[in-house]
């Protein structure tokens, strides 16, 4: 039964619909997995295996009648950012202790009418606020990939018989794991954790400065952030509203396209939700990309970026060449200023989103002396660290007499961002490649991030430009680093062109395989 | 520019989180660690520029001005930490 764990989501949909498995089967499947893996990657905060098996139940119902939707059966994971309906939805904070809300956001409610059936909701940084899943209430989330060392082992001499045959001793190379535990990325690490472990068929995700496509590359796993307005962000708990987006953590690229499309809607109830129909993004799988122009942006080669890094980005070059893509390099000269802007706009949209915190309407509440008090504490108790950090800078920047010298100067400097990309885009470029985060995946409780805010900031540098220009942006599995961690590629696309980056990211994939952890938990 | 103490005591009052002296202390190291990393956008001329508004073109969607939701007191303060009749709850604001 637990085969079944390790199909993709177009391979249990093929099974699923010629009725050689049951979407009951599969589900079992993953909640076993679940249960065995969780208490130790904390991956997911809430398991829902009642209403998993009620909608698996349902699905068979369907599927037996040669009925249902295009994700039919298909068992998939929660971010804990998505309202869903009756079910724990906190963000992993504390300050929303017991919410359950009374609606469910777009996004699920589209998966959960083409089919899919929730295993659960998954662990996150608190509010989407990290890069390595360290800041949720509910506890670091654990990478199922180790750190491995490649180890000559001289193979022992072997004496057969008295006639004092000697085997030819020679050597032989062997993985050893490390035992450090490693972030998974954030935010949506959960999400990335438990794809990569298979604990789900694929997962949602939510991308504000790089929060699907960093946990992707550093899992091994694919992660779209759509071009802001393709996914409707109603339902889903506000970050930073000018930047949020949601998208899909999968196995492969094939299977990131079938939840994109599902995910994605036209819907009245967000104003920015962008009036144009959803594409058959599979359809552009396995396109040839012969004459596509590729931009290689040379202020994406940063100091300080390990070797391994560029040769990974020099190979991803070299397969889309070979592949009959057109190289170009390009340069988007205010790249060094999308992080320093973006640390300016998203934690002010945060100030503002998480005043509604205030222990009067949901959540925690900590009995105060006079309203205000109770304000001050319930705030001081709910949120963590780099949430209040983050308050407290985006309230520092609006407050009186800054919000011309910071968010006025960050949301121009934001449009000269987004003019470079145009100015590619116009010159003809079709798609840009670059590496998804300047290394591999770190320890939890990392000394140097811990110590300096600006450190775990840095993660960010070639995810957050894309989501300054509302870009769609897609990390894919490139390679391994010589510890045998997964490294990714980034693939930046015009607004509203995810098919090109689906059709780009399907011939890395082609060329550098599918990457899984060796099981360890 | 960079906060002292003070100032990090009146944000943190503007923002309604209680700050004890010492996480005023270590928040001010904080902060100023993330304006100085900020302080490089003044370097950018950008004398002509708009703010960023909308990643294309698009017009703000309107919709008839009519009632489409509501009636539902009873989910809206089902969340609530305390409540009465469908009210929210709160200690006493005036006198």
């Amino acid at each position: 039964m637990s085969d079944l764990t390790h199909l993709t989501i177009s391979q249990a949909r093929t099974k699923l619909r010629a009725k050689e498995i049951t979407a009951t089967e599969i589900t079992e499947a993953y909640l076993q997995a679940i249960e065995r893996a969780n208490p130790t990657l904390n991956a997911y905060v809430v398991v829902t295996d009642d209403k998993a098996r009620d909608m698996a139940k349902a699905s068979d119902a369907k599927l037996a009648k040669g009925e249902g939707g295009t994700l039919e059966g298909i068992p998939l994971g929660i971010k804990d950012l998505f309202g869903t309906e009756g079910i724990h939805t906190q963000a992993c904070s504390h300050v929303l202790d017991g919410f359950k809300p009374h609606y469910e956001s777009t996004v699920t409610a589209n998966l959960w009418a083409d089919g899919a059936v929730m295993l659960g909701k998954l662990n996150m940084d608190e509010f989407a606020m990290g890069s390595s899943n360290e800041t949720s209430h509910y506890g670091p989330v654990v990478n199922p990939w180790r750190r491995s060392r490649l180890d000559t082992v001289v193979m022992p001499t072997t004496h057969q018989g008295d006639g004092g045959f000697v085997s030819a001793g020679g050597t032989r190379t062997a993985r050893t794991l490390d035992n450090a535990q490693l972030v998974p990325g954030g935010s949506s690490g959960g999400s990335a954790s438990a794809v990569s472990a298979l604990l789900c068929a694929g997962a949602t995700a939510t991308d504000t400065g790089g929060s699907i496509r960093q946990p992707a590359a550093f899992t091994g796993t694919v992660g779209i952030k759509p071009t802001y307005g393709r996914c409707s962000r109603w339902g889903i708990v506000a970050f930073a509203s000018s930047l949020d987006q949601a998208g899909p953590i999968a196995r492969d690229v094939r299977d990131a396209a079938i939840l994109l499309k599902s995910m994605a809607s036209v819907d009245p109830r967000d104003t920015t939700s962008v009036d144009r129909p959803v594409p058959d993004y599979e359809a552009a799988i396995g396109k040839p990309i012969k004459g596509m122009k590729v931009g290689i942006p040379k202020e994406y080669r940063v100091d300080g970026m390990p070797d391994e890094i560029e040769a990974l980005w020099q190979k991803g070059i070299a397969w889309l060449k070979d592949a009959g893509a057109e190289i170009v390099d390009i340069s988007l000269p205010h790249t060094k200023y999308a992080l320093p802007a973006y640390y300016i706009v998203a934690p002010a949209e945060a100030s503002s989103n998480l005043a509604r915190y205030d222990g009067v309407r949901y959540g925690l509440r900590v009995p105060g002396k006079d309203i205000v008090d109770m304000y001050e504490k319930t705030r001081a108790t709910g949120f963590g660290r780099e949430v209040k950090r983050r308050i407290m800078i985006g309230t520092y920047v609006l407050s009186a007499g800054y919000y011309d010298a910071y968010y006025l100067q960050a949301q121009k400097v934001r449009n000269l961002i987004k003019r470079d990309f145009e100015n590619a885009f116009a010159a003809g470029v079709d798609v840009l490649l670059t590496p998804a985060t300047p290394s591999a995946a770190f320890g939890i409780a990392d000394e140097d991030m811990a110590a300096d805010p600006v450190k775990m900031y840095l993660n960010d540098i070639f995810t957050v430009t894309v989501n300054m220009a509302g870009l769609p942006g897609i990390a894919v599995p490139a390679g391994l680093d010589a510890k045998g961690l997964p490294l990714g590629l980034q693939l930046i696309g015009r607004p509203f062109d995810e098919e090109t980056l689906f059709q780009t990211a399907h011939v890395i994939e082609q060329a550098a395989g599918t990457f899984q952890p060796e099981k360890w938990w | 520019m960079s906060v002292d103490l003070q100032t990090v005591k009146r944000v943190a009052r503007l923002a309604r989180i209680a700050v004890s002296e010492e996480d005023a202390e270590r928040m001010t190291g904080e902060l100023n660690a993330i304006l100085g990393f900020v302080e490089q956008l003044n370097e950018v001329d950008v004398s002509g520029v708009e703010p960023m508004t909308s990643v294309i073109p698009m017009e703000m969607k309107k919709r008839p001005d009519v009632v489409t939701d509501g009636s539902k007191a009873a989910d809206i303060v089902a969340n609530a930490p305390a409540t009465e009749e469908n009210f929210f709850l709160v200690p006493k604001v005036v006198e």
